[in-house]
């Protein structure tokens, strides 16, 4: 960790060498703290508190490439099937952290959906605004990626303006025979009474171990409707550090929609800061693991203010020797009165050697609120298995039907039909069953 | 079609069934009556492969195979049905998508292809009418929120739809109003072939007045005591079980 920390240092002033003129602006100061706040901090290890249930020691001992300067191109036929397909999309495709526009679909009419690099220079203002005014400060590894922030993607949605179909946003790490570490940073910003859905997913196609520390910002403003689904099922030798943060203001509508198939370690941490009234918050996931996988959430919801409504839902399913976390908090501040907050954690798991980490945590100051939590850890039901299986239900089907069934309520808010699809077909893939039904 | 020879069970270690022997033959409907605890349940559940019985000794043939030897989807492959006194409530599978998984896995067991879409629909429909069913009824989730004959009406409409040889109907009376009961059986009595059979598991005499049984035999401590016609039904019904409960413990 120490070593990729020294990395980390000396990749830092080569970086700031790299953009010599941009050195002194605003948006660089801001990495510059950012990067102080980390080495200050040091990675953290599992004496932190929000650390407690994973270690990124084994994660981070790699001795990760942290600039890929080879630049390497992908035929889209190579990584055809990690898109919707079936439906027309913007697209934003980066090959290891540079901008592919050959593979991208972008527009620039009532909405700017293009690269973060792009917003550096085209769009100072917007960046001023908003670069790194979400995540929240004591977060590490947000910290990292916010001081070396220069590429993902931009989106900006204009007073007003729905984006007419969803966008994909899609990171793809080649094999440079080296194990590699990438660095996306997304910023999305939607305007009063605008709209869009994004998709977002990171693929290695690399035989070497990849690290993804990614951050997202999301800036929903008065009014606005966004719905934003991660779909992460990478290599196997994959891992993913998501830092996510959400900023809503007041009557705005926020989907965001987790589903965890793969990769080696996954680590999510989703916040959510209610700072406007009468907002609408929804929180889902749905895990399904197995061999040595890991995978964390961590999720916060900030309920700042009054009358704002929260529904989570994260569904879990653990096989062999997986081993899960949900960590999920939910704060209602003293003056945050006639809060709806509502949190569901259900896990299955279906070995002795599949773990999960649940720990739900609600700190409400405020009395008149309606808050509500539910966490349940199980095995299938044997009455409902014998049930399906009187009825000509082989065993491994049955199961499967229940698993789905079980997992289903975690799709609940996913409004692209096609994205519906894919998503049953991957659970189904990964309880390796083929059922000729939909749920 | 069916026949028990000295069939004995018993689930962690206590024996429940002590030794049953039936036979039913195409067309005919059996009537399996008795007091709580007498092993009517357990009977039904051995039949239709519950695991959590263990059969010590006798052996279930259907049609020429041991029962015994096959899993619970087998059997059903082979066409036995077991309508459950507790329906389970499987949130998230719609009826529809239950019925047309069962069908098809039940099809592709037999070496079968998948029933097309507009046959299974037809079929749907004809058989919701047969048991007073709304079509509302197919996209909710299976008996999720069912009230008590709700559940039971969808026992049998799972009925209709797979067509088994040999149907259990366990405690299928319990829990429905008079209105409810009369479709129900209605339902069944319309099932009835003199290809297939029935066997009725019921407390009570009251289904027996709808569903009109060829044989009733009485279940007393995992024993049939008595068997007899439908009369046997009626003369429970006004003596209780008593008398024939002093003859065994004697």
């Amino acid at each position: 960790m120490e070593a990729l920390k020294d990395k980390l240092e000396s990749s830092f002033l080569v970086f700031e060498n790299e953009i010599n003129g941009a050195a002194d602006s605003p948006m660089h100061a801001r990495r510059r703290e950012a990067f102080q706040r980390f080495i200050k901090m040091g990675f953290p290890t599992k004496r932190h508190e929000e650390w407690k249930y994973t270690n990124l020691k084994p994660i981070l001992k790699h001795d990760y490439r942290v600039f890929v300067n080879d630049e390497q191109t992908v035929d889209f036929s190579a990584i055809k099937r990690y898109f919707l397909n079936d439906v027309d999309t913007y697209k934003l495709v980066f090959i290891d952290g540079y901008y592919s526009s050959w593979l991208s679909e972008t527009t620039h009419s009532d909405f700017d959906i293009c690269t973060f690099s792009n917003m550096l220079t085209k769009y100072k203002d917007v960046g001023e605004k908003y670069f790194n005014k979400a995540l929240p400060e004591d977060e590490a590894l947000a910290s990292v990626n916010t001081a070396f922030a220069k590429e993902g993607a931009f989106i900006r949605v204009k007073r007003g303006k729905t984006v007419d179909k969803p966008v994909e946003v899609i990171f793809i790490t080649t094999d440079h025979g080296v194990e590699t570490m990438t660095q996306p940073r997304n910023l999305v910003v939607v305007e009063e009474n605008a709209e869009v859905t994004i998709l977002e997913r990171h693929q290695s196609l690399s035989s070497q171990e990849v690290l993804t520390n990614t951050a997202t910002e999301i800036f929903a403003l008065k009014d606005s409707r966004v719905n934003y689904y991660k779909i992460q099922n990478d290599a196997p030798n994959a891992s993913l550090i998501d830092s996510t943060s959400v900023r809503q203001y007041s009557k705005s509508n926020v989907t965001l929609g987790t589903y965890s198939f793969g990769g080696k370690f996954t680590r999510n941490n989703l916040n959510f800061f209610l700072e406007g009234e009468h907002t609408e918050s929804h929180l889902d996931g749905i895990t399904v693991i197995d061999g040595k996988q890991t995978v964390d959430h961590h999720t916060l919801v900030d309920h700042k203010v009054p009358n704002c409504y929260s529904d989570e839902m994260y569904k879990g399913i653990y096989d062999e020797n997986s081993h899960g976390v949900f960590n999920g908090k939910v704060m209602v501040h003293p003056h945050a009165q006639k809060t709806n907050a509502f949190q569901q954690n259900n896990n299955i798991l279906l070995t002795d050697k599949s773990s999960i980490d649940t720990k739900p945590q609600l700190e409400i100051y405020a009395d008149d609120v309606q808050c509500s939590h539910g966490c349940t850890i199980g095995q299938l039901d044997e009455d409902a298995l014998f049930y399906l299986k009187t009825r000509g239900i082989p065993e491994k089907e049955a199961k499967a039907l229940l698993l789905y069934a079980f997992a289903n309520d975690g799709l609940r808010n996913v409004k692209i039909p096609v994205l519906r699809k894919k998503l049953n077909r991957l659970i189904a893939k990964k309880l390796n069953v083929n059922l000729d039904f939909e749920l | 079609m069916l026949k028990i020879n000295n069939l004995q069970a018993a689930i962690e270690g206590k024996e429940i069934l002590k030794g049953i022997d039936l036979e039913v033959k195409p067309g005919e409907v059996h009537a399996i009556m008795g007091p709580n605890g007498s092993g009517k349940s357990t009977l039904s559940s051995v039949i239709a492969g519950r695991e959590d019985y263990e059969v010590t000794a006798g052996n279930i043939d259907f049609q020429g195979e041991d029962l015994l030897d096959l899993d619970a989807d087998e059997r059903a492959h082979k066409g036995i049905f077991l309508s459950f006194q507790y329906p389970v409530e499987i949130p998230g599978v719609t009826v529809t998508n239950f019925i047309k998984t069962a069908i098809n896995e039940s099809r592709k067991a037999r070496g079968e292809e998948a029933m097309p879409a507009n046959i299974m629909l037809k079929k749907m429909r004809e058989k919701m009418g047969l048991l007073e069913i709304d079509s509302a009824f197919l996209s909710r989730s299976l008996n999720q929120g069912f009230s008590g004959g709700e559940k039971k009406r969808n026992e049998i409409f799972q009925m209709a739809m797979l067509e088994p040889k040999l149907a259990i109907l366990d405690e299928t009376d319990s829990g429905l109003d008079i209105d409810a009961l009369r479709i129900v059986a209605n339902g069944v009595n319309k099932l009835k072939s003199k290809d297939n059979a029935i066997i009725v598991i019921t407390h009570y005499q009251r289904l027996l007045d709808y569903i009109v049984p060829d044989f009733v035999h009485v279940l007393h401590q995992g024993k049939i005591v008595k068997s007899g016609d439908k009369n046997l039904a009626h003369e429970l019904e006004s003596r209780g079980y008593d008398w024939l409960k002093e003859g065994v413990e004697a």
